[in-house]
């Protein structure tokens, strides 16, 4: 088997392996339900971290994202509730500011020489301050549109359903892994991770791959922002807090290298299931603390990167005796 | 101006200088079309400057290059690759994390319906390598491949994008003799196909295997253009070197330290960077390493200072066994080291003159007893005026400071440190005249006060001024020593340029 697949069948085997144990133990998390609910629940998260998982890629880091959604739901919230602007507007308007938002930390990155991981802090600062600056209430909701976009859904057989959210964050899925493997911009992304200065010397055009790439990040953390504000039909300030980190980490258990790379989009999708399949676990179990989630992910994380460790020494050993 | 059809390239009176210094001085050259052409020099002979301007990453500041008759002024490598001249290192410069194929073709994949068609990229990667004799499965990371596999790789996209000239820069220099040959056909192929290309190298088998005509620079000037079939090797060390063997300076030494040697070496080596080598030093006694570069001479000085531990072989000081398994062993035995590569093995630029003098002392001392401030400015104005260092005071960082006085900071360093055995790796390279002398006498007075040296030096003629003894290195190997009268710039370059028993290729 090819040495880039290793880590994404680690997590597969993984996420097969304890969703039998699951099982085993409560059957019924296996119903179409659980599924269900598993993608709708996660469906901000899955879709924050696609765009999470190109920046990575890229050899960056985008601490944004959270205060981006957390920005984009007060700012939903605001608008639907001072103007009589269609929701449907309203998210074009949205996700428009987001992108510039993304595409600016790009520009700031590349043009600047900045860190990724510096201008991505004020940016996350900068957003979060901005939604304090709208509201610094819980606003609900309370558009007619919403409950309509929340009344469709696809009805699985056992009474599970995909609701749209659901759906959009697979569609957004589908999306990302096409445009990693199959545009010149997704083999762009894994050069600029394998090295930027090389990546240059060979034509690849660095300033615009940086820009588009943050851009996107920005562009799928507004999108995350309207499915947070779909499913709580709220906009807060201080919601989404740390989100970032839980996308960081699905890419990283999803066998995305941190440097940069090499990983698949794919992957942080089974990132996201290993992750909802943990919190699912311990709301069935019902006796343990929910930071049990916390912990297990954190040693499913430091396991991950032990193993990525080991495959880079690996691939070095081998390139020594070939 | 020579400008006959069969140049593919022509650099005519080109010049490039740098702050403090002149790299290029009016050069020429002229490539042919279906011809291999050496490069040749030694560090710092301009070699590298005169790739640099053909293919853009330098812009020259005099002079013209015509390719293929026509004034061209690339602005940029890529740009030097859309008109045709393309540059292969030694450090492959593609994406280990990318598979063969994306490498290949990265920026122009074949599209369908907009989206990258995998399958017909994967099928032009096949093809394209296939005039290589490479049969490789394209979609796997390049990493997984062999550095001369991924030499070759480079080469196809190179010619593939360009063309018109292959510039090989130090292709060879991690490859196995087994890989070499390989590379060579495909580069003599490539020959027949009308390319010209220039090799860059410092195995001078290697020039004589494949190089239909030589070039040699020195000191950033043209030393000559000559047929490969012409040119006997020892001339061609001269005029690397740049020594008339007629000139000789006869240096006499006196006092050729006598008795026991103070430092003996058996059989010391390690696997990979130099032969297992005997070497004893006396006290008040400078051991001159003589070779071309990348015959062993820093790796000697390495695995003696500890940098890279030896496998092989003993060391002991008047008698008694130590172990030198690291930097920090040997400087507890009292051995100082000034790499050759001040910028980045010895000054850390942004300290100043006085934090960098005291830092391998500091070092030694450990942390937890810190050299008081007064301490330090005592050592400070001691060295910058005992090796009148040029600065305007001590606390100007030392980045500030000309090649020359850089440099005598960082022996100043080491002299601090009191070692009574001190290598030097090309302590002159880089510095102007004047400086220069004065390192040369710092040497003699270091040694004449009973210090025992190890000087590794390309300049000839000055290893003959200070040496009472010269080993001669030739592919990473020992293979000469000469002392006394036989210390002549014409001995050594006989025992460099003498033919090559152990690796006849």
């Amino acid at each position: 088997m090819k040495q880039k697949y290793l880590p994404l069948t680690a997590t597969i085997l993984i996420f097969v392996l304890s969703y039998a144990l699951c099982a085993a133990q409560y059957p019924n998390i296996l119903s179409t339900r659980v599924i269900g609910n598993l993608l709708t629940d996660n469906a901000f998260l899955g879709i924050a971290a696609v765009g999470m998982t190109f920046v990575i890629l890229s050899g960056g880091i985008d601490l944004s994202v959270g205060s981006v959604i957390a920005f984009t739901g007060v700012f939903l919230a605001v608008v639907l509730e001072h103007t009589s602007m269609h929701p449907l507007a309203a998210f074009a308007l949205v996700l428009a500011i987001t992108t510039l938002f993304g595409a600016l930390m790009g520009v700031i990155i590349h043009y600047l020489e900045m860190p990724a991981f510096i201008v991505t802090l004020a940016g996350m600062f900068l957003a979060r301050g901005m939604a304090f600056v709208l509201s610094i209430d819980s606003i609900p909701i309370k558009h007619p549109f919403y409950a309509t976009l929340k009344g469709f859904y696809y009805k699985l057989p056992g009474g599970g359903r995909i609701t749209l959210i659901g759906g959009l964050m697979l569609l957004v899925f589908a999306i990302g892994i096409l445009i990693a493997h199959r545009t010149r911009f997704g083999t762009n992304v894994y050069a600029l991770g394998g090295g930027s200065a090389t990546a240059k010397l060979m034509g690849v055009p660095v300033a615009s791959t940086t820009v588009k790439i943050y851009a996107l990040s920005g562009l799928l953390a507004g999108l995350s922002g309207i499915v947070f504000s779909l499913y709580t039909s709220a906009g807060y300030s201080l919601a989404a807090v740390g989100v970032e980190l839980d996308a960081i980490t699905a890419v990283v258990i999803g066998g995305t290298l941190l440097t940069g790379g090499s990983g698949f989009v794919a992957g942080t999708l089974v990132g996201i299931f290993i992750q909802g399949l943990i919190q699912t676990y311990i709301t069935f179990d019902g006796s343990l603390s929910s930071w049990w989630t916390k912990i297990l992910i954190g040693v499913l994380l430091f396991a991950f990167i032990l193993l990525q460790k080991g495959i880079i020494h690996l691939s070095r050993d081998a390139r020594q005796r070939a | 101006m020579q400008a006959s059809s069969d140049n593919i390239l022509s650099a005519v009176r080109i010049d490039k200088g740098f702050p403090g210094t002149k790299a290029l001085d009016k050069v020429d050259f002229h490539l042919q079309r279906g011809e291999i052409h050496a490069l040749l020099g030694e560090n710092g002979a301009g070699k590298s400057t005169l790739i640099k301007c053909l293919t853009g990453a330098y812009r020259r500041d005099g002079g013209s290059i015509l390719l293929d008759g026509v004034d061209v002024d690339p602005r940029d490598t890529f740009d030097a690759q859309r008109l045709g001249i393309g540059t292969v290192y030694q450090e492959v410069n593609l994406l280990p994390n990318l598979s063969v194929a994306e490498n290949l073709f990265l920026g122009r994949q074949p599209r369908r319906f907009g989206m990258v068609d995998i399958r017909a990229m994967n099928r032009k990667a096949r093809e394209l390598l296939s005039e290589y004799e490479l049969e490789l499965d394209v979609t796997r990371a390049l990493a997984s491949y062999s550095v001369a596999i991924q030499q070759v790789v480079a080469i196809a996209r190179a010619v593939d994008l360009s063309g018109k000239v292959l510039i090989l820069d130090e292709p060879t220099a991690s490859l196995d003799a087994h890989e070499v040959a390989m590379l060579f056909r495909i580069v003599r192929r490539l020959k027949a196909r009308g390319l010209g290309i220039i090799f860059i190298t410092h195995f001078l088998e290697q020039v004589y295997e494949i190089s239909d005509r030589i070039t040699v620079l020195r000191n950033g000037r043209l030393v000559g253009t000559r047929d490969t079939a012409d040119l006997d090797r020892r001339d061609l060390v001269a005029m690397m070197i740049g020594r008339e063997l007629a000139a000789e300076i006869h240096a006499v030494h006196a006092t050729a330290a006598e008795g026991e040697p103070r430092y003996r070496f058996r059989n010391y080596g390690r696997r990979g960077r130099i032969d297992p080598f005997d070497l004893d030093v006396r006290a008040g006694e400078v051991v001159g390493i003589a070779g071309l570069l990348g015959s062993g001479r820093t790796e000697t000085a390495e695995v003696l200072f500890g940098a890279h531990r030896a496998d092989s072989g003993t060391a002991e000081i008047d008698g008694r066994r130590v172990e030198l398994s690291s930097p920090r062993a040997a400087i507890r035995q009292k051995f100082g080291f000034c790499p050759e590569d001040r910028k980045t093995d010895g000054i850390v630029g942004d300290l100043s003159v006085r934090e960098n003098i005291v830092l391998a002392l500091q070092a030694r001392r450990g942390w937890t007893r810190p050299i008081s401030r007064a301490e330090q400015n005592r050592l400070a104005d001691l060295y910058i005026r005992a090796l009148d260092i040029r600065t305007a005071d001590r606390e100007k960082p030392i980045k500030l400071l000309s090649g020359g006085n850089q440099q005598k900071a960082i022996l100043a360093r080491w002299l601090a440190t009191e070692p009574e055995l001190l290598i030097l790796d090309e302590p002159t390279r880089g510095i102007d005249v004047g400086a220069h002398a004065e390192i040369v006498r710092l040497i003699e007075s270091l040694r004449e006060k009973g210090m025992s040296l190890i000087v590794i030096s390309s300049e000839i003629e000055e290893l003959v001024a200070y040496s009472t003894r010269v080993i001669v290195l030739r592919d990473r190997a020992h293979v000469a020593e000469l002392g006394g009268e036989r210390i002549t710039a014409h001995q050594i370059v006989e025992a460099i340029a003498a033919a090559n028993e152990r690796r006849a290729s």
